[in-house]
């Protein structure tokens, strides 16, 4: 029986937190410049913040990792973070909310259960939530927020599918489905199953004729249908000219956020049924994909805080999958010249401590500066700097240029070194 | 049928009609009766056939980490397996046609059930109670419960309703003792069901086809009763709790002689305990005292959560808890000096050790994963912990893990008093663990209020005063 890491799981190697830490690093940057505050919330949160009706869908839920604590004597669970928008959620409820708005961001692992073994159990998110504000303002802010890191990235051939929760409820709404049939698709749809639309008309055939509204429309079809501008929601909503009242609100709103994205030029394709939501979700859900995989998403969820026990309080956000964006992103487009790196090596036992001492001040200065252990290849650095015990007492060697230098004192290292 | 195949075989009440079955079937095998001094079989019929006994529980779960080939079990152990871990390997091979019953979520309603949104609105949070655990988490899940607390029980969920829980899963009946269906959440009966890779892999086909022809007609396989239809509108009622009343649990089973001997001399009083009928709420004639009657392994946990103030159980179900759970407020109040047990490390007598030490390096030079089956988890867990036994699983049981060694298991944390049953199963003990004896527990934020403080002292002093002298004796 060897050493395993557990089933689902993985390592980050150097090479991979090169590229995570630079990630991190593009993405904290822009949300800096936006005016968002970083924070972190803890890894296990209680199981009910997730069960309430509103937050996970019942599939997620069974595939948290829950326990019992060493003081769950009373039987209330604790999971490990599966999702990053609640426990944000459930942050500002409890601390924050005295401010009008809380612009904040964060880095985090969610953890949930996968047979597969295709990914991992653990996933690593950037996220950004928007608390206090309802406009479409907010809504195109976190797209471009969102779309001005991916390009920070350097990632390209980015696409942005639109959707919209309340349109879809409406529409389900709209088509004499029992309230929990409604429940059941909205579930299926946002857990990601393409396949529900196509369930639904086999078993319900009135739902795929043009018979089941007063105007003709079938729902699988309305649902189905894709478009690449607002003149696509506009049709729509003549479409139901006259019966749209229900719809009208959530037409209307998808209308304008949808406008203002055309106006600064953002590129879209509106597809409703484009799944993986979550069941918090009220109004525009967007998701980010790079060659048909999705490397993150979005939207507006303004009923989760009063449902979470918080004041009415409008918000949105997203999350960008680091996981996925690893897989795109390349180092060598983003890192910039190469640090030029020092291995100092001490002659003798009793030159260690120069070489310590000279390290620090080195460091100090704002240098890369190794003390050797025996076991660093020459070949990794662009100076080698001999620590002797007669003078003179430092030999600076120049490794690509092949030159020497010598000098007494390490204010002369420094001034060498330039 | 070359290569050696493996069954396990329920004890308890499926028992006589699977032997029956297995009997018409031409299995002959010999022993497979209650109170079976070997859980190991041999057929007649067929002689690389072997048979074990368990605990119908553990089945499922023996079949799926693939030491049997096929099992049966009722579904209802099956679906509870399922409902957690349902990427387990197994494969329902057909319904047996007896052993059925049904699996309900019963409330307590004054006429018609209450509704789910009756009991959220009347409290925050849901105490489920059941011996199944993962099926009644899975049911909470489902009906969106805002805010629940799942208690795995070790049996007796009928009696927790209303005061000590708000929804019981139970197995039977509803309409006994005032509770009413909530929910229908599963038929069950009994059924053949085989390990997955056995299934794809082995030939079992004699196994089945001598099976096939004793069995009722094929039958579609039963689903998950759908929910009630019916819409259950009452109204849920929630017992007046007096605050100063103190709720005192008492053990059921092999502990109730003892308890109701020195309650007696105690000059307490109690009416219906030990019940003929099954009753769980005795009365008791000391003033200020309500009393109810639940398994002794589940009573650390009830008096931590609060649902009762006292319970008697033993010294090994309350270190079991606390080794759970380090800072509960469970607490031992006094030593009752009756149901003497010794809770001891079993490993095989083939084994060549004597000590855990041995054991523990006997398996680090081969490299073997130590299998330790109990009933006691957190007991197990801490001493193999503690012993530094490397790559260990803890394999939880619901009874007859004697039966697990050599094959399903290699080392056993047991109680025992004499010593004979382990004897008896080719097993040695290595070490006493603790000496465990009934105990009086109690909540220690009960013994700190106040208005229930004094009452506490009191019933313990009148159980010390009955203690001694003379003590009662050790062991029976």
């Amino acid at each position: 029986m060897g050493v395993q890491r557990a089933k689902g799981t993985q390592d980050l190697s150097p090479e991979d937190m090169r590229k995570f830490r630079l990630i991190e690093g593009v993405f904290r940057d822009c949300c800096l410049k936006w005016g968002y505050e970083e924070v972190r919330t803890p890894t296990l949160e209680y199981l009910h913040l997730f069960t309430s009706t509103g937050t996970l869908t019942p599939s997620r839920l069974g595939k948290v990792y829950s326990f019992l604590d060493w003081d769950g004597w009373s039987g209330e669970r604790v999971v490990l973070r599966p999702d990053g928008t609640i426990p944000i959620a459930r942050l500002y409820i409890e601390a924050l909310s005295a401010r009008k708005l809380a612009k904040l961001f964060y880095v985090t692992n969610v953890f949930s259960f996968e047979e597969t073994g295709k990914e991992s159990r653990e996933k690593w998110q950037c996220g950004v939530e928007l608390i206090g504000a309802g406009s479409t303002v907010a809504e195109v802010e976190l797209v471009l927020l969102a779309l001005g890191v991916l390009k920070q990235l350097g990632l390209q051939n980015v696409e942005l599918r639109l959707s919209h929760a309340d349109l879809i409820r409406a529409l389900l709404a709209k088509f004499g489905l029992s309230p929990e049939e409604q429940h059941k698709i909205y579930d299926r749809l946002l857990d990601g199953d393409e396949a529900v639309l196509a369930m639904t008309k086999s078993e319900r055939p009135e739902l795929g004729s043009t018979h089941s509204t007063s105007s003709g429309q079938a729902l699988a079809t309305l649902l189905e249908m894709k478009g690449k501008s607002s003149g696509f929601l506009k049709n729509l909503k003549a479409l139901f000219n006259g019966e749209s009242s229900e719809l009208e609100p959530a037409l209307s709103n998808f209308i304008d956020t949808v406008e203002l994205l055309e106006s600064v030029g953002v590129d879209y394709h509106i597809d409703l049924t484009s799944g993986r939501g979550f069941e918090y979700y009220t109004g525009l859900m967007f998701k980010l994909l790079i060659d048909g995989e999705q490397i993150g998403g979005g939207g507006r969820y303004d009923h989760l805080i009063p449902l979470m026990g918080g004041k009415q309080t409008p918000a949105s956000g997203f999350a960008l999958y680091l996981d996925h964006l690893m897989k795109s992103t390349k180092v060598g487009t983003l890192a910039g010249p190469q640090a030029q790196k020092i291995l100092i090596r001490a002659e003798s036992g009793a030159g260690l401590k120069g070489a310590f001492k000279l390290a620090a001040t080195l460091h100090e200065a704002g240098h890369n500066a190794e003390v050797g252990l025996g076991a660093q290849p020459p070949a990794n650095y662009k100076w080698l700097l001999d620590v002797r015990d007669k003078a003179p007492h430092f030999v600076l060697t120049d490794r690509s240029k092949r030159k020497k230098f010598e000098a007494q004192t390490a204010k002369e290292v420094l001034k060498l070194l330039g | 049928m070359a290569k050696q195949l493996k069954v396990a075989l329920p004890k308890g009440k499926l028992l006589p009609e699977t032997a029956s079955l297995l009997e018409k079937a031409g299995w002959g095998l010999d022993g497979y009766t209650d109170g079976a001094r070997n859980y190991r079989l041999k057929s007649q019929r067929f002689p690389n056939l072997l048979v074990k006994m368990f605990h119908e529980r553990d089945i499922p779960i023996q079949v799926a980490v693939g030491n049997y080939d096929l099992g049966i079990c009722g579904l209802d152990w099956l679906e509870e397996l399922m409902a957690k871990y349902s990427a387990s390997p197994l494969v329902k091979l057909r319904n047996l046609g007896y052993g059925k019953g049904a699996l309900y979520m019963v409330a307590s309603g004054s006429k018609v059930a209450p509704s789910i949104e009756a009991i959220q609105a009347k409290r925050e949070i849901i105490r489920l109670v059941s011996e199944y655990p993962n099926l009644a988490e899975a049911f909470a899940l489902k009906n969106r419960l805002r805010r629940f607390s799942v208690f795995p029980l070790w049996g007796a969920a009928e009696g927790y309703p209303p005061e000590s829980a708000e929804l019981a899963l139970v197995a039977g009946k509803p309409g006994e003792q005032n509770l009413k269906p909530v929910s229908d959440v599963l038929d069950f009966q009994a059924c053949l069901i085989a390990n997955k890779n056995s299934w794809e892999r082995e030939d079992l086909s004699q196994l089945l086809s001598s099976l096939d022809v004793h069995l009722p007609a094929a039958q579609t396989p039963s689903l998950p009763a759908s929910a009630r239809k019916e819409p259950s509108s009452g109204s849920y009622p929630v017992p007046d709790v007096d605050g100063k009343v103190i709720r005192l649990a008492l053990p059921d089973g092999h502990q109730q002689s003892p308890t109701c001997q020195l309650m007696s001399k105690a000059g307490i009083r109690i009416d219906d305990y030990p019940s003929t009928t099954g009753n769980r709420r005795p009365v008791s004639h000391l003033e200020g005292v309500s009393m109810k009657v639940i398994r002794p392994q589940d009573m650390p946990m009830q008096v931590a959560n609060g649902n009762f103030d006292l319970a008697i159980t033993g010294k090994d179900w309350l270190t079991d808890h606390l080794y759970q759970f380090p800072s509960s407020p469970a607490t031992e109040l006094l030593d009752l000096k009756f149901a003497w047990v010794r809770i001891v490390a079993v490993v095989s007598k083939e084994l060549p050790v004597e000590s855990i030490a041995e054991l523990r390096q006997l398996y680090a030079e081969r490299s073997l994963t130590v299998r330790v089956a109990s009933e006691y988890t957190n007991i197990s867990d801490k001493y193999a912990r503690d012993n530094h036994l490397g790559v260990y699983k803890v394999i939880p049981t619901w009874g007859a893990t004697e039966a697990f060694l050599p094959e399903d298991a290699d080392l056993l944390i047991e109680n025992t008093e004499t010593g004979s049953t382990i004897a008896r199963h080719n097993l040695k003990i290595i070490e006493t663990i603790f000496e465990s004896t009934g105990r009086l527990i109690g909540n220690k934020n009960s013994i700190d209020n106040p208005a229930k403080a004094k009452r506490i002292r009191e019933i313990t002093e009148i159980l010390r005063k009955a203690l001694a002298p003379p003590p009662l004796a050790k062991g029976d």
